[in-house]
């Protein structure tokens, strides 16, 4: 009879999944999702929360805390905690001592999982039974989910799943979370634990399993014992390797994939973020004429709704990136990328997963950072994000084509095949690449020197990327972009403005004196003696000593002070400072700089730019990503000096020449 | 039977992995992607550059750079030239 209990977990009814009402399983609240790498966890997850999950960082690590209702299988009551993805519970990573000490309940502010949903690649289960003995230790009731049966199926694998859950004291279960398979016996198994109900299973004793090799030996015994016939290997994945990773057609392949990501970011993805932005300045613009004339609606349009904008601009980008990225990653192809890549990113210190997120950088540094994910391995990660601004990206194209066009002439080389200001713009790409690239080698002979971390690449079967994998991702992304750099973005967006329009008693006056004559004030516009005696303007004026050797003037150092927010930002500053200056105002802004700059200056001014880090964005990201204030400073200071330094001689060496 | 350095094991070659010599934090790692004494491997390609190359350990398919494969010992089924 027991053992007839036992199959109705092993073995459901092919129903839909049935909502357990609710009270019946009232000591149950928290379950966790464990499993190895790539063993389908998170897809499990999504199908069992839906899209309504909360990211966070632990406390103290920069490991990712992913929670939810289990509201798709009609229990709210409970929340699943997405623990890691780790091969086991022995603490060489932090994701490991995470996932330790979570299951133990010795994280603050997670409470103690009352059970465990343990999720294995069914079809490499020899491997995959390693991580069981050590999570059955902790003693929780656990429900073994043997992922992927679609695949164990169509490949010829078997695997006994009574006789294993007799084997491992716990109740087994096939499923496939990429198609929804076999998911019904989770509230099944969620019910049983919570009304303590016995699952019919004798408690088995383990072996106590200190090695890797005893946990390995251990698991080749019990599946041996339970017929496991592991699938074959899917021929077609081999042949497609043969042509992908082949000697010569491999990486032009490889070559042509990087060309058509870049190609569609730029040609789409900017176009899409101009008109995104233009659409939302107007629609500021609309709104603005609606609400009254006073500091508030400044307050609102000038600085609250600019801040959205620059924002929701980027979101264009990043999520082409993104899908780009998704299904490469999920096909399978990221992981040959990686292995094509890699013999080139050795050269300075980095491995082959770095490669991706580097390119992504010559859009934005954003989702570059972001997709730095996918290189497990802390110290590389580190050092990718570290460089990854460095690449030229798209928000420096403005000021690079105002003062190409402003200062550099014309001229045509190589009978008309290569254009001098063609020449400078290259010029700009590759002292950034250059940089980056010396960067990587001082982090790999300083920061770096006792990592010395091997590359270790697992190649996927090739697959079909699922739409509803790839939207989930996007989804998940674009949140998590817009929640966090969102907000830090928002408040750096308010600071700058808060301080172009301090001290605010000026401002008042001026609404009081035009208010009782009806006149269209002026508090709004931002006027030149405005920003000259404001905050900012004062800021300007200080540093103007600092950056004299630049040969930049007081205007461009508030130009400079602006775009800390966002690089492309100096140019609508500078746009404003020359527009409202008597002397200049009726010339256009290239005349104006022409005008007001040397070409050592102007030079000085693109090299700045090429090194500095004057994104706040980019900045938010790396304080998320890497979970500390350290980091992002530390690299806003580095980049700095290097571009100081770099625009300093670039002035001295022009001014010279010419 | 003969013990070889993985690197030095040509495409194509099967055979048994004898013992790994890295420090422990990466034999560990390795460890759980199969790499342990006693278990099959088979050769199967090279990156394009010719390193990294892809080995297929306990039916997954693994990319490890020589330098790492060169402290895996290994026994070639058949008598494998260094």
């Amino acid at each position: 009879m027991s053992c007839h209990e036992a199959t109705a977990v092993l073995d459901p009814p092919e129903v839909d999944l049935t909502p357990v009402p609710p009270g019946t399983a009232p000591k149950l609240r928290t379950v966790a999702l464990i499993g190895p790498p790539n063993c389908g966890k998170s897809t499990l997850f999504n199908r069992l929360t839906g899209l309504r999950q909360k990211t966070a960082n632990y406390p103290g690590v920069t490991v990712d805390h992913h929670s939810g209702r289990m509201k798709a299988i009609g229990r709210n009551d409970l929340t699943l905690i997405d623990l890691p993805g780790i091969y086991s519970l022995s603490t060489y990573s932090e994701d490991a001592r995470v996932a330790v000490d979570v299951l133990t309940g010795k994280m603050p502010g997670v409470p103690k999982p009352d059970c465990v949903l343990l999720v294995l690649d069914s079809t490499h289960l020899n491997r995959q039974l390693m991580l069981a003995a050590p999570v059955f230790s902790i003693g929780l009731p656990t429900l073994v989910l043997l992922n992927m049966s679609d695949q164990l199926d169509s490949h010829g694998g078997k695997i006994d799943t009574l006789a294993l859950a007799k084997e491992l004291g716990h109740p087994v279960a096939l499923i496939s979370a990429a198609h929804g398979k076999g998911l019904d016996v989770i509230p099944d198994f969620l019910y049983r634990a919570g009304a303590r109900l016995d699952d019919g299973l004798r408690p088995v004793q383990l072996p106590i399993l200190q090695s890797a090799a005893s946990c390995r030996s251990w698991a080749t015994q019990v599946t041996s014992r339970t017929n496991y016939q592991s699938p074959q290997a899917s021929l077609w994945s081999r042949r497609l390797d043969s042509v992908l990773l082949h000697r010569v057609i491999g990486p032009l392949i490889f070559l042509a994939v990087v060309f058509a990501v870049f190609q569609v970011v730029f040609t789409i993805g900017q176009p899409l973020s101009e008109g995104l932005g233009d659409v939302l300045t107007n629609l500021g613009a609309h709104v603005a004429n609606l609400l009254p004339d006073n500091w508030l609606r400044a307050l609102l349009r000038d600085g609250l709704w600019n801040g959205v904008q620059s924002v929701l601009v980027f979101l264009p980008q990043i999520l082409l990136l993104f899908l780009f990225i998704g299904i490469l990653e999920d096909s399978g192809y990221l992981a040959r990328a990686a292995l094509i890549a890699d013999r080139v990113m050795r050269a300075i210190g980095l491995n082959g997963k770095a490669f991706i997120p580097l390119l992504s950088a010559y859009a934005c540094a954003v989702p570059a950072i972001m997709a730095t994910r996918t290189i497990e391995n802390k110290r590389e990660r580190l050092a990718t994000i570290l460089i990854a601004p460095f690449m030229t990206c798209s928000a420096r194209l403005p000021i690079y084509t105002l003062i190409i066009a402003a200062f550099i002439p014309n001229r045509m080389f190589l009978g008309h095949l290569i254009g001098l200001r063609a020449m400078v713009m290259l010029g700009l790409y590759f002292i950034g690449f250059m940089a980056a690239l010396v960067t990587a080698r001082l982090l790999n002979s300083r920061v770096m020197k006792a990592a010395n971390a091997p590359f270790i690449l697992e190649l996927p079967q090739y697959r079909w990327p699922t739409v509803q994998s790839l939207g989930l991702r996007l989804y998940d992304r674009g949140k998590l972009f817009l929640k966090k750099a969102g907000t830090i973005i928002l408040a750096c967006t308010l600071i700058v403005w808060v301080l172009s329009v301090v001290p605010v008693h000026v401002t008042h006056q001026q609404v009081a004196a035009t208010a009782t004559t009806a006149a269209t004030t002026t508090t709004s516009v931002v006027t030149f003696s405005d920003l000259g005696n404001s905050a900012v303007g004062h800021l300007g004026h200080f540093i103007e000593p600092v950056i004299r050797p630049l040969g930049f003037n007081w205007k461009i150092g508030i130009g400079l002070l602006s775009s800390i927010v966002a690089r492309e930002v100096i140019v609508g500053t500078l746009g404003t400072l020359y527009g409202v200056d008597p002397a200049t105002h009726s010339e256009g802004l290239q005349t104006a700089l022409r005008h007001d700059m040397t070409l050592g200056g102007a030079i000085a001014l693109v090299v700045f730019f090429a090194f500095a880090m004057q994104c706040t964005s980019t900045l938010a990201v790396v304080r998320r990503e890497t979970n500390s204030w350290k980091w992002p400073i530390l690299q806003f200071s580095y980049m700095t000096v290097v571009a100081y330094t770099a625009a300093l001689l670039t002035n001295i060496v022009i001014t010279h020449l010419f | 039977m003969q013990a070889t350095a993985l690197s030095d094991a040509k495409i194509g070659t099967t055979g048994t992995v004898d013992s790994i010599d890295l420090p422990e934090e990466i034999s560990h790692y390795l460890a759980h992607l199969g790499f342990l004494p006693g278990i099959r491997f088979e050769v199967l390609r090279h990156a394009p550059a010719g390193d990294p190359r892809v080995y297929r350990i306990d039916g997954v398919e693994v990319g490890l750079r020589n330098e790492t494969a060169r402290h895996i010992f290994v026994s070639s089924d058949k008598k494998a030239a260094a």
